[in-house]
């Protein structure tokens, strides 16, 4: 078992390394001369002359390439991104700081909510097939899974927060969020959560709900779960105890791949909510051609989901037997 | 009692491996409403001009006949035909005058007779008579835009996943049949990049580049090529260890045509299933874009700069809200179906037989 | 044959699979008697619906697609086809418990084996904690499993296809059943594990004076190991007699043919013999006898090709379904 933890990780370092290799290889995008490209066209006209030589000097790029790359490995070790180009010319590393908790609490909220929420209903499902709540909650599901995040966002702001005006849907705290006191802040934070959480986590919840349906399906099918039953298990134990254990092991790999899936759709609902996260300064810094944020932003994105992906596979190791004794 | 006892059934039909998994999809009632719908999106947007535009379908004008929009199809569908006129435009209101002036004068218009860049008065109108969705804040018919917005729909989806489609095929069979140390470095690439999640690193993208939907196709198509690339691969490694391929082998045949001519068609079952999801995540991915401002650039239409349209002008206009919520879901529902479809269709029991 | 007492009586078991393609009744009258301390090896091809028979009798066919749309199941004065659910819960893997073909997959890979015995044990006796893993151990050590303290902790993806089955054994004992219900419990096991598996079996029915219903197509398996048989074909009982009876002398010509194709050593070198055709679609049933069309008697005669024969018993405790059976004129005669 701890074999199988250090190897999973030793995996997960060249896997970094190349995270950063493709980030260097992005941001080297625009190499030469940039006049040459906006004459062909292909470049965007807004990259300046003077912000390209700004990156020149902060990329090095007059030196010879490996020396840069082991240079800008050098300064990732210590997590410093450079300045940031947009108007404030702050720190990268201090900027993200401050919106990496908003983006990380909606999802940890939304994966937390979705399987709560979706691993009842699809093993209800699963246990009643083809009758009414199966069929029902299948074509809901279906439906919901298919709705993209943004899609599902505007019309619900559209009735709850403007036309109802139930909640409210623009940034985290309300503008008088200081005056309030510990119970109304606390009040008001859950507020704002509440839509932006609900935009982040249906798809989810609706694959998740899917998913264990289908895999509680197949479970069921299997000849130990009719062993069970000759044993003379009650029905809910069956289900439970035996069929539900085996679904929830691939449900742990499943959260792994869906992370960045709900980290990447959190720039346009973060704009569409004004949410001080990581995909609204995303935004930010495209709108100013920010290249060190962005970078910055790449990188650390495709990092915290090889975290994720890796907590996924060791949870898998820890929760099936299968796995310990390799 | 041999005899009787041998007579065997003659078989009934072909039984062709893609003309089963056609019956298959035909039968799944919810699939073949999605691919009815896949089809009349094909339908709306190959046929576009004819639908929506300012100018008639047919009309005789002092004694001559044009078909103004029938050649806008056509131009902008690459060739002209010479030899049909088109004369200068016959816009609504203009076009009554000269029925005033012309009592003979005659036309059949397009269902919307309106061009998606046709500026009128009223702005941001809702749901009338004259404007069936409403107009948006230039004054611009919606259902026009949503029409030519369906447009950029199809072909992103395609072509963007045609490009992923390439990439991902090649890069999969090459990992799937070599194996070995370029399976290995394949494999760790796709781990890689899949780390990334989508939007951010086509937006990382795309903030070098002009945005037009040209670029859109590209950058999408170049980031969503892993999932492809995985079940080629698979299906190229499973393939690989028929036994036909190793008759193939052993009758010295190279690896480019066992490769192309062998595995690559077998394999294509379950990447048609990939693709199709691509298809409606490449959808998903443009709308997206085109929300943010750095998709397809007003005044042309996507349903993505119309629901951003729809957004900023959330308290006046909630009409606007509904059409490209309906089309993006319906457009990925659809998909969506097709795709699950395949995938029952293709089940191994019915590969066994193939 | 001796009067051991009668423990378990089927009577006219009907059980209907309702398909796409149509309704198929997968058993269709069986009547079968298991009694005290004795072996009932149901015999017959794959397809003939001994596997559906034998899960009639715990309940488990899985409603849909099946459903048991007749007959009785008498065990201790109880109809168990009337039984609640929660009545029949008792008696499963308790009263009477059942082991399967396939040992690699019966087992849920993600509990250990002490852990999975334990479970019935809880479940039906007033055992807890320490005497019941206790208990479970004890039970392993009885099928011949060495260290059996080691192995309770062991899951089951550690363990050989032989080992596997042991341990489904050992659960299915654990209580005491008064019948074992095997469904080819060696079919997926190597020959000679086969042999080790049936002296098992042999010897802990011994202990504990249980009746075993024995599934098999393996007609060695049932030379060696069973008191009475039933030959099934096609849903129906075709014949049922003591061992000895229909190895010496088959009143069924299908009977007749299983052991003529047995391929048999020393004797003149022949060719193997073999029934012509093979297994009706169950959805299309042959009119009359079943069996008639493979028959060598009854493909030509007419009351074979339109009625069918109901199983009769010719002589004492000879049962056998076909006109042509030594005995069944006169049997019809008297009735």
């Amino acid at each position: 078992m701890f074999n199988y933890i250090v190897r999973r990780i030793l995996i997960a370092i060249p896997t970094l390394l190349g995270i950063t290799l493709v980030t260097f290889v992005i941001i080297n995008l625009a190499p030469g001369n940039p006049a040459q490209f906006q004459a062909q066209g292909i470049m965007d006209t807004r990259v300046s002359i003077r912000v390209y030589e700004q990156l020149s000097k902060y990329y090095e790029l007059d030196k010879p390439i490996h020396v840069r790359y082991v240079k800008w490995l050098g300064r990732l070790a210590t997590l410093d991104f450079g300045d940031s180009m947009s108007t404030d010319r702050r720190k990268v590393t201090d900027k993200i700081k401050e919106r990496l908790w908003p983006t990380m609490s909606l999802a940890i909220l939304s994966i937390g909510f979705s399987l709560m929420l979706s691993i009842p209903i699809g093993i209800y499902a699963a246990a009643r097939q083809n009758k009414l709540f199966d069929t029902l909650s299948s074509t809901i599901l279906y439906a919901l899974y298919s709705v993209p995040s943004y899609v599902m966002a505007v019309p619900l702001i559209l009735l709850v927060g403007v036309q109802w005006d139930l909640l409210p849907f623009q940034g985290m705290v309300s503008d008088n969020y200081g005056q309030l006191t510990a119970g109304g802040k606390v009040v008001d934070l859950v507020k704002h959560y509440t839509l932006i959480t609900f935009c982040f986590s249906f798809g989810a919840w609706a694959y998740y709900s899917r998913f264990v349906r289908q895999n509680m399906l197949e479970v069921l099918r299997q000849d130990y779960i009719r062993t069970a039953r000759a044993k003379g298990l009650t029905e809910r134990r069956v289900i439970m105890r035996h069929a539900f254990r085996n679904t929830l092991i691939p449900l742990m790999t499943l959260l792994g791949l869906l992370l960045p899936e709900i980290i990447g759709g959190s720039v346009i609902l973060e704009v569409m909510f004004n949410w001080p996260g990581l995909g609204r300064l995303f935004f930010e810094s495209m709108m100013a051609r920010d290249y060190p944020t962005i970078m910055a932003l790449s990188f650390v994105t495709a990092c915290l989901v090889l975290l994720g992906t890796l907590l996924a596979d060791l949870s898998y190791a820890l929760v099936d037997p299968r796995v310990s004794y390799d | 009692m041999t005899e009787r006892l041998q007579k065997a059934k003659k078989p009934r039909h072909s039984e062709n491996y893609w003309l089963n998994v056609w019956s298959r999809v035909r039968r799944n009632r919810r699939g073949f409403t999605g691919l009815c719908f896949v089809g009349f999106m094909l339908l709306v947007a190959l046929f576009s001009p004819l639908l929506a535009t300012n100018q008639p379908i047919v009309c005789k004008y002092q004694g001559k006949w044009y078909f103004p929009a029938v050649v806008e199809l056509f131009q902008s569908r690459g060739t002209g035909p010479h030899w049909i006129n088109k004369s200068p435009p016959f816009n609504l209101p203009q076009f009554d005058a000269k029925h005033q002036l012309d009592p003979q004068a005659f036309a059949i218009w397009p269902l919307i007779p309106y061009s998606e860049y046709e500026q009128t008065a009223n702005f941001l109108s809702p749901p009338n008579r004259w404007h069936w969705l409403g107009t948006d804040e230039l004054g611009r018919d919606l259902a026009a835009r949503m029409i030519h917005g369906t447009v950029v729909s199809v072909k992103v989806g395609f072509v963007s996943m045609g490009i992923a489609a390439l990439i991902g095929i090649a890069v999969g069979a090459l990992a799937g049949y070599w194996g070995g140390w370029v399976d290995i470095i394949i494999s760790r690439i796709i781990e890689i990049v899949i780390c990334f999640p989508v939007f951010f690193l086509i937006l990382a993208i795309m903030v070098w580049l002009e945005p037009n939907i040209i670029n859109v196709m590209i950058v999408i198509g170049l980031t969503r090529w892993t999932s492809i690339a995985r079940y080629a691969r698979g299906e190229f490694i499973r393939i690989k260890g028929q036994d036909y391929v190793i008759a193939a082998r052993a009758l010295g045949i190279g690896h480019l045509r066992i490769m192309f001519r062998h595995i690559l068609p077998n394999s294509l079952a379950p990447v048609m299933v990939s693709i199709t999801f691509g298809i409606a995540s490449a959808i998903l991915l443009e709308a997206g874009l085109s929300w943010l401002g750095f998709g397809v650039q007003p005044p042309s239409p996507s349903w993505g700069n119309i629901l951003r349209t729809a957004y900023d002008s959330l308290g006046v206009a909630a009409y606007m809200v509904y059409p490209p919520c309906v089309a993006i879901f319906l457009a990925v529902l659809s998909y969506n179906l097709v795709g699950d479809a395949l995938r029952d269709a293709i089940d191994p029991r019915l590969r066994k037989a193939a | 044959m001796s009067e051991n007492g009668l423990l378990l009586a089927i009577k006219n078991l009907r059980v209907v699979f309702y398909t796409e393609a149509g309704q198929v009744r997968a058993v269709d009258g069986v009547g079968l008697d298991i009694q005290q301390a004795r072996t009932l090896a149901l015999v017959g091809e794959s397809g003939c619906g001994k596997s559906v028979t034998a899960l009639s009798i715990l309940r488990l066919i899985p409603d849909p697609p099946g459903r048991i749309a007749g007959g009785e199941i008498i065990f201790k004065g109880r109809n168990l086809l009337q039984l609640a659910e929660s009545q029949m819960r008792n008696i499963r893997g308790n009263d009477i418990a059942m082991i399967f073909q396939e040992p690699m997959t019966s087992l849920n890979p993600i509990y250990t084996l002490g852990e999975q015995i334990v479970e019935v044990i809880k479940l039906h006796q007033r055992l807890k904690g320490r005497p019941a893993w206790e208990h479970a151990i004890e039970m392993l050590r009885l099928v011949g499993i060495a260290e059996p303290e080691q192995r309770a902790r062991q899951y089951p993806h550690q363990m050989s296809g032989g080992m596997r089955q042991r341990v489904m054994i050992a659960m299915a004992l654990s209580c005491s059943p008064a019948v074992l219900i095997a469904d080819e419990p060696t079919t997926a096991l190597d020959v000679t594990i086969q042999a080790q598996i049936m002296d098992l079996l042999k010897e802990l029915q011994q202990r504990n004076q249980m009746s075993i219903m024995l599934i098999t197509h393996d007609l060695a398996v049932v030379a060696e190991n069973a008191d009475d048989v039933a030959v099934m074909y096609a849903s129906k009982i075709a014949e049922k007699a003591a061992v000895r009876d229909i190895f010496a002398e088959p009143l069924h010509p299908y009977t007749q043919g299983l052991l003529r194709s047995l391929p048999r050593l020393g004797g003149k070198r022949r060719r193997l013999e073999v029934i012509p055709g093979s297994v009706p679609d169950p959805l299309h049933f042959p009119t009359g006898c079943k069996f008639h069309p493979r028959c060598p008697i009854g493909h030509a005669d007419p009351r074979c090709q339109q009625v069918e024969p109901g199983l009769l018993e010719v002589q004492p405790n000879r049962w056998a379904a076909c006109w042509y059976a030594p005995g069944y004129e006169d049997k019809i005669n008297e009735k």
